[in-house]
């Protein structure tokens, strides 16, 4: 059934001292974007929901007591957004940082090394050494299923793997457990992933993962390409019927 | 131009870092015109000499003989670079973290042994519970992140050193590179 879209209206705003325009149902990531306008993001993809839990994508805007998350907040008529200040920088590292010292982010012997959204974010923020002590946490593997991995130690907790599961699959096999610094991605209830009677085996939890923490069997290496252009397309196809 | 005094140590590491050091090739030459080697794993001198101006230190800290040397290091020399992923994050070596040393010695020792298997404990450092990064000990003026860093990063990070300045790496080296 076709819901009648909302009549959306075109909103001036200015980012970064540059004036831009969006239509009222766009987020500030996506008026930044349009006009090549950088801010770092994590648990976005193009094609899913927005789930405004990395924190990467937060900016100032002018008038508002703390920062928003860009990817969840509208832009409203007469906005002055700063995206990229010191301060802003400093937070976004931080926030990386702990990313990086939660787990067991071993770049050189990671299958997605080269690949990866976290490494990459590094790079492009500045990041040379994590300030932060490790935790090094022992964090379980399951290779329980045919053809995929889990690999927790890498693993962010963005979610886009229970989105896309749920929102675009239809299957949510995968959900988030437990709290805070305890959270963990699982399979059902908590079974091993080979196990599962809910994963239809897709994959496309894997190709959307940012790290190395969802797998193909059988790559070594810096071998994991994610390979997501499914995602937009899919999207497009659902939204013309 | 007076020669500045450098030395290079690895500690938790593979030498790899030492290796991609060793790849930055001709430009060798040219570094060592402005360098003087006075310590390093093909120096030999046994003590850690003083007044050095610049010290690459390879691999993370993982026994008690490597915080000794790292402290002593830190005395010794004027800048430090953290050279390469054992030593910016432990990497591999910390890889161990969340075992037991118990455990890991009777899996390196016992069970992967083909004859001789008996944990080695004479005239050997003590591994630390876990392996950590050399920031946490002590502190860093410059982080070298790669496994191993690139030589040219390497080369650059040399040349900067040599002129004075403090290299920004920024965007030049990742972990895991």
């Amino acid at each position: 059934m076709m819901i009648a879209k909302k009549i959306s209206q075109i909103q001036t705003l200015i980012i970064d001292g540059k004036e831009v325009g969006g239509r009222s149902d766009e987020t500030i990531l996506q008026v930044a974007r349009e006009n090549d306008i950088f801010i770092p993001t994590l648990c976005h993809l193009d094609g899913l929901s927005e789930y405004g839990g990395c924190r990467l994508c937060i900016v100032h805007v002018k008038g508002l007591p703390r920062l928003v998350p860009s990817c969840t907040t509208l832009v409203r008529e007469g906005m002055e957004v700063t995206t990229n200040s010191e301060d802003i920088i400093e937070y976004r590292k931080g926030i990386l940082s702990l990313l990086f010292a939660e787990r067991n982010h071993v770049c050189s012997v990671c299958v997605s090394n080269g690949h990866c959204e976290l490494q990459w974010l590094a790079l492009k923020l500045g990041i040379t050494h994590v300030e932060f002590p490790y935790i090094y946490p022992k964090m379980p593997v399951d290779a329980t299923h045919d053809r995929f991995i889990a690999d927790h130690n890498r693993c962010v907790l963005c979610g886009r793997c229970v989105r896309v599961c749920h929102e675009v699959e239809g299957a949510h096999t995968k959900d988030v457990m437990g709290r805070g610094i305890t959270s963990r991605v699982i399979t059902d209830l908590m079974n091993n992933w080979g196990e599962s009677n809910t994963c239809t085996g897709c994959g496309k939890c894997v190709h959307v993962c940012p790290t190395g923490a969802l797998s193909e069997k059988g790559k070594s290496v810096a071998e994991m390409e994610k390979r997501r252009q499914f995602l937009p397309y899919l999207k497009r196809m659902r939204e013309r019927s | 131009m007076e020669k500045i005094k450098f030395a290079t140590i690895w500690l938790d590491g593979c030498s790899g870092c030492h290796m991609s050091l060793l790849d930055i090739d001709e430009r060798l030459l040219e570094v060592f015109s402005k360098v003087e080697l006075v310590y390093g794993p093909l120096v030999d001198f046994k003590e850690f000499p003083r007044g050095v101006d610049v010290t690459f230190v390879e691999g993370a800290i993982s026994s008690n003989e490597d915080e000794e040397k790292i402290l002593e290091i830190r005395n010794k020399t004027k800048i430090l670079v953290s050279f390469g992923d054992c030593a910016v994050t432990s990497n591999i070596p910390g890889m161990r973290n969340y075992c037991k040393i118990k455990d890991i010695m009777q899996r390196a020792y016992i069970e992967n042994a083909d004859i001789k298997d008996k944990t080695p404990n004479i005239g050997i450092p003590h591994l630390m519970p876990q392996s950590r990064p050399i920031h946490e000990f002590v502190t860093v003026d410059v982080f070298l992140p790669g496994c191993p860093p690139p030589a040219d990063v390497i080369y650059y990070t040399i040349s900067e050193l040599v002129e004075g300045r403090i290299p920004d790496l920024t965007g030049r080296t990742r972990f895991g590179q």
